[in-house]
C-alpha cells in the first residue's frame, strides 16, 4: 500500500491514477446496469443527435446513447486489455525464469522463439487466429496475449539471468532448497518491480491493440459496444456527427495516458537509483 | 614557513539543506610540504569527504563545504582558499598542485584507452607536453612508478594488467603533473597483500625522490604506521586525535584511539594465535578431503579443450570438531573455489569428502563474504531464517520458532528482529543475521568464506568474537577462509596457506605464522603491515603468481612433503 501512496505523491502518478479510477468507475457502474440510458435501446426520433443535456454526449445513427456505450465499452476494452495482460505476463514470466534458470540451449530455444513471435504485428497474429477460431472477444484475448508474451520474456529473463548468480542463491542451495522455493521466493519476488512496471506499459498497448482489432472488426462483434467499434461505426459520418468520433477517439486517448504515466510513475518510484530522493 | 596546507574547522554537508546533514562537523589540521598525514577512521567517519574537500571533488558528489577555510599555498607561492575558488581555478589545482589516486584501480582507469594514451593526456593537460615529448615523458613515468618492460606496457588497455599494476598507472597519472600534494584514498584496499606491500613501498620511495606532501586514507592504522609523519583518527565526523605517528600509536590519548589500537585484530606473527586446539585428543575428523581438484575449461569447443584453469590442483586436509582450519592466499590462489567445492556449488573434477556426522541431515553449512548480497531484500528475518529449516522438510511451528529466537539472541539480535527486512540491519548485523541462519540446521561444520573482510574493523573484532563464543559453545568446526592474516591469527587454531591452486604449508597457527618455513608463506607474512614491525623496510618485489592454465592432460607432480615441526608441514619447492 506503501506504493499507492506513493503513486499520488508522484505528480504524474497522481494524474494517471485519477484517469484509472475514472475509467474502472465507469465500467464498474456500466457493469451493474447505471448507465444513463439503455446502451442498446434505439431513441429512433433523437437519431444523430449532438451533445444535450439528455444526451450527455449525442446520439448515434441508430439513435443509441454514446455515453451509455462508451461506459460499457470501456469495460469491454478492460476487461480484454486485463485478461490479456495476465495471460501474457504468467506465461512471459515462466518462459523467461525458465530460460535463465535452465541456460544454455534451452535458454537459446526459448528466447528465439519469443523473438519470432516478437516480429508479427499484433493483426497478423489476429488474422491468424481468426481463420482458425472466427472473430470476437476470445480472438483479441488470445492475441494481444500472445503478442505481449515475448516482452514480458525480456523483461524477466535479464535481470534472473543476474539474480540467478547472486550469493543468497548460492546459499539457498547450500541448505537444499528446492528450485520451486528458488525460483518463486528468491528470483520471481525480487522481479516484482520491473513486472509491476511492465504491467502498467503493456495495459496502455493491450488497451490501443484491442481499440485496432475491434476497428478492423476482427474483434469485438457488434452489437456489443467497444470502443474501437465505435470509432469505426463513426467514420462516415465525421462530418455530420464529430461528436460520434472525437469522445471515443478521447476516451482511447486518456485511458492510454492514464496507464502510461502510471507506469512511468512506478518505474521511477520503484527505481533503486531514485529511491534515495524521495525518502 | 607557512604549511602547505591548512584545513580551519572544515564543514562538510550533503543533501538539500547541508548545514542539517554535515558529515564533517569541523576538522582542523596542518600539512607541510613534503610531509606525510594519516587519516584513519571507519566507514562513516568522513575521512574520505575530508580528503576528496581539499580538492573540492566532493561538489560531484552531492556535498557542500558549509564552513571553514581550506588554505593551499600554490607553487608560485600565493596562497589560495580552496573553499571559495572557481572551477576554472579548481580545475587547475586539480591537476597541477594536487594529485589524487583512488581505491578501485578497476574502475578508475578508462576501459576503451591504452594506458600509455591515458598518462599521455594527463601529462598535455597538466604539463603541455604533445606528441613525441608527451610519449617519452609517459614512458618515463611508467618506468618511475616501476613497471617492468615498460616500453611495451604502454600499448597495454587496463583490463590486460593487474591489480596492482593498474594501480601503479594510477599513481603515474597522478604524479604526471608532479603535484605538491597526493591524495590516496585508500589505495591498497583492493589489493592483495603482497601488492600492497609494494605499492606501499612504492609511495614511500616516490615520496623520497619528489618531496611532495602526502595524505594518506585508510581504514587500518597498521598501514600507515611505517608510513606517516602523521595520524589523525576521525570518527562521527570529527578528529579525535592527532599527533605525531609514534606519539599516537605509543601513547593514544583519545578513548577510540586506543579501540583501535586494541580491539582490532593486529598481526602479530603466532603471538595472539589461539592454543584451545582439539588436535591430539583422540577424536575423529569430522571432514576429511583428499586430493579434491577443481578445473574449470578453457576454449570455446566443449569437445576439444584447449586446456583447464587448474582452480584447486590436489587440496588435501582433515577438520577435527570444534576446530578452525584458516585458509589463507591471494586472489587467485583457489581458496574460495576450495570452499564452493566442498558445498558442491562448484563441481568436483576428482577428489574424495568424507563427513562423519551425527547431528544433521547438511553438516556443512556457509556464510558468504558480502552480507549484503547473501541475503534476499525482498523477505524478512523470520522468511530467511526459516528458509533452510522449510528446505528440509520442518514444518513451521512453534518449535522453529524458538529456534530462531534463540539463535537471534545468541548471535545477538534482539527477538523483534524477525518482522524486519535485511535492509533494516548494519552490515555486522547481517552478518550475524547470515550466522544464525547458517546455523538453523545445526551444522558440524560451518564454511566462512571471507565472512569479516566486507565488515568495518571494529565490528570485524565483535564477530570474530561471537564465532569463537559459537564454536566452543556449539562445538563448531570452521573453515575459516580470508585474505587477512590479521583476521585468521585470531580465530584459527591451524593454518593452510594457499597458492596456486596447491597447499604449500599447513600446520599449528602459532607455528606457522611464528616460523614460516616455504618461501611464498614468507613472503606473505612479510608484507602483513604491522604496527610492531613500522620502522622496516619494504623492497619491491616484482613476483608474479604464475599462469593457472595448463594444458589438456597435465598434471602437477606429486607434492612431497616436509616436517617442519610437531603439526607443521611444508610443501618442497620445485624448480620450475
Amino acid at each position: 500500500m506503501a506504493i499507492i501512496s506513493a503513486l499520488f505523491r508522484h505528480p504524474s502518478g497522481r494524474i494517471g491514477m485519477a484517469i484509472i479510477v475514472v475509467y474502472l468507475l465507469a465500467a464498474l457502474l456500466a457493469a451493474i446496469g447505471l448507465t444513463p440510458h439503455d446502451a442498446l435501446k434505439m431513441y429512433t426520433i433523437d437519431r444523430l443527435k449532438p451533445p444535450s443535456p439528455t444526451f450527455w454526449m449525442g446520439t448515434d445513427l441508430l439513435g443509441r446513447d454514446t455515453l451509455s456505450r462508451l461506459m460499457l465499452g470501456i469495460g469491454q476494452s478492460l476487461n480484454i486489455a486485463f485478461a490479456a495482460v495476465a495471460c501474457a505476463t504468467i506465461a512471459g514470466s515462466v518462459i523467461g525464469l525458465l530460460a535463465a534458470w535452465w541456460g544454455s540451449l534451452w535458454d537459446g530455444i526459448l528466447m528465439r522463439l519469443m523473438d519470432v513471435l516478437l516480429a508479427f504485428p499484433a493483426i497478423l497474429l489476429a488474422l491468424l487466429i481468426i481463420a482458425i477460431v472466427g472473430p470476437g472477444t476470445f480472438t483479441s484475448v488470445t492475441a494481444i496475449a500472445i503478442v505481449y508474451t515475448p516482452i514480458f520474456a525480456r523483461v524477466v529473463r535479464g535481470p534472473a539471468l543476474s539474480l540467478k548468480r547472486r550469493d543468497f542463491v548460492d546459499a539457498a542451495r547450500t541448505f537444499g532448497s528446492s528450485q520451486f522455493y528458488v525460483l518463486t521466493r528468491h528470483l520471481l519476488l525480487n522481479l516484482v518491480a520491473p513486472l509491476a512496471v511492465q504491467v502498467t506499459l503493456a495495459l496502455a498497448w493491450a488497451l490501443l491493440t484491442e481499440a485496432g482489432l475491434s476497428f478492423l472488426g476482427l474483434g469485438t462483434q457488434p452489437p456489443t459496444p467497444s470502443l474501437g467499434l465505435m470509432l469505426s461505426e463513426s467514420k462516415n459520418l465525421m462530418q455530420q456527427a464529430p461528436w460520434l468520433m472525437l469522445f471515443p477517439a478521447l476516451t482511447i486517448m486518456l485511458g492510454i495516458l492514464g496507464f502510461n504515466l502510471t507506469g512511468d510513475a512506478l518505474r521511477d518510484i520503484l527505481d533503486p537509483r531514485t529511491q534515495g530522493r524521495s525518502a | 614557513m607557512s604549511p602547505l596546507l591548512a584545513v580551519r574547522d572544515l564543514h562538510v554537508g550533503f543533501g538539500r539543506a547541508p548545514k542539517a546533514n554535515e558529515v564533517v562537523r569541523g576538522v582542523s589540521f596542518d600539512l607541510s610540504a613534503g610531509q606525510t598525514l594519516a587519516i584513519v577512521g571507519e566507514s562513516g567517519s568522513g575521512k574520505s569527504v575530508t580528503a576528496l574537500s581539499i580538492n573540492r571533488l566532493v561538489d560531484f558528489g552531492g556535498g557542500r563545504i558549509t564552513g571553514g577555510s581550506i588554505t593551499l599555498q600554490r607553487a608560485d607561492g600565493s596562497a589560495l582558499d580552496i573553499t571559495g575558488a572557481t572551477e576554472k581555478t579548481l580545475r587547475q589545482v586539480r591537476g597541477r598542485d594536487i594529485g589524487m589516486i583512488f581505491q578501485e584501480p578497476m574502475t578508475s582507469l578508462n576501459p576503451v584507452h591504452t594506458i600509455g594514451a591515458q598518462i599521455e593526456e594527463a601529462l598535455r593537460l597538466n604539463r603541455d607536453l604533445t606528441g613525441q615529448a608527451a610519449r617519452s615523458g609517459a614512458l618515463d613515468m611508467l618506468d618511475r612508478v616501476r613497471i617492468p618492460d615498460a616500453k611495451s606496457r604502454l600499448g597495454y588497455y587496463p583490463h590486460q594488467l593487474s591489480g596492482g599494476m593498474r594501480q601503479r598507472v594510477m599513481i603515474a597519472m597522478a604524479l604526471a603533473s608532479s603535484p605538491r600534494l597526493l591524495i590516496a584514498d585508500e589505495p591498497t584496499t583492493a589489493l592483495d597483500v603482497t601488492v600492497q606491500a609494494q605499492i606501499m613501498a612504492l609511495l614511500a620511495e616516490l615520496r623520497e625522490e619528489t618531496g611532495m606532501a602526502m595524505i594518506f586514507i585508510t581504514h587500518d592504522i597498521g598501514l600507515v604506521a611505517g608510513i606517516a609523519d602523521r595520524i589523525m583518527v576521525m570518527q562521527g565526523g570529527l578528529a579525535v586525535e592527532q599527533d605525531e605517528t609514534d606519539a599516537v600509536l605509543d601513547r593514544p590519548q583519545h578513548d577510540y584511539t586506543r579501540h583501535l589500537l586494541s580491539a582490532v585484530p593486529h598481526f602479530t606473527a603466532g603471538k595472539a594465535a589461539r592454543s584451545d586446539g582439539p588436535r591430539g585428543t583422540e577424536t575423529k575428523p569430522v571432514v576429511v578431503v583428499d586430493d579434491l581438484v577443481v578445473r574449470f575449461p578453457v576454449g570455446r569447443n566443449p569437445f576439444r579443450p584447449a586446456g583447464a584453469v587448474h582452480a584447486v590442483d590436489g587440496v588435501d586436509f582433515d577438520l577435527m570438531p570444534g576446530e578452525t582450519l584458516g585458509i589463507v592466499g591471494e586472489s587467485g590462489s583457489g581458496k574460495s573455489t576450495t570452499a564452493r567445492a566442498i558445498l558442491e556449488l562448484t563441481e568436483r573434477k576428482r577428489g574424495r569428502l568424507t563427513v562423519s556426522s551425527s547431528r544433521s541431515r547438511r553438516p556443512i553449512q556457509m556464510v558468504f563474504q558480502d552480507p549484503f548480497a547473501s541475503l534476499n531484500p525482498r523477505l524478512n528475518v523470520e522468511a530467511l531464517l526459516a528458509e533452510p529449516a522449510i528446505a528440509n522438510g520442518q514444518r513451521k511451528d512453534a518449535a522453529l520458532l524458538e529456534r530462531m529466537t534463540f539463535l537471534l539472541d545468541r548471535v545477538g539480535l534482539p527477538a523483534d528482529a524477525l518482522t524486519r527486512y535485511p535492509h533494516q540491519f548494519s552490515g555486522g548485523q547481517r552478518q550475524r543475521l547470515c550466522i544464525a541462519r547458517a546455523l538453523m540446521l545445526n551444522p558440524d561444520v560451518v564454511v566462512l568464506d571471507e565472512a569479516v573482510s566486507a565488515l568495518d574493523v571494529s565490528v570485524q573484532a565483535k564477530v570474530l568474537d561471537l564465532l569463537i563464543d559459537l564454536q566452543r559453545e556449539f562445538g563448531l568446526a570452521y573453515l575459516f577462509i580470508s585474505h587477512d592474516m590479521a583476521v585468521v591469527e585470531r580465530i584459527a587454531h591451524r593454518i593452510a596457506v594457499m597458492f596456486a591452486g596447491q597447499i604449500v604449508e599447513i600446520g599449528n597457527a602459532q607455528a606457522v605464522l611464528s616460523d614460516p618455513q616455504h618461501s611464498y608463506t614468507k613472503r606473505l607474512i612479510a608484507a602483513v603491515p604491522a604496527i610492531e614491525r613500522r620502522n622496516q623496510h619494504f623492497s619491491l618485489d616484482a613476483t608474479q603468481v604464475p599462469s593457472l592454465v595448463r594444458p589438456p592432460g597435465y598434471e602437477p607432480p606429486e607434492a612431497v612433503w616436509r616436517q617442519a615441526g610437531g603439526d607443521h608441514q611444508v610443501r618442497l619447492e620445485t624448480v620450475t
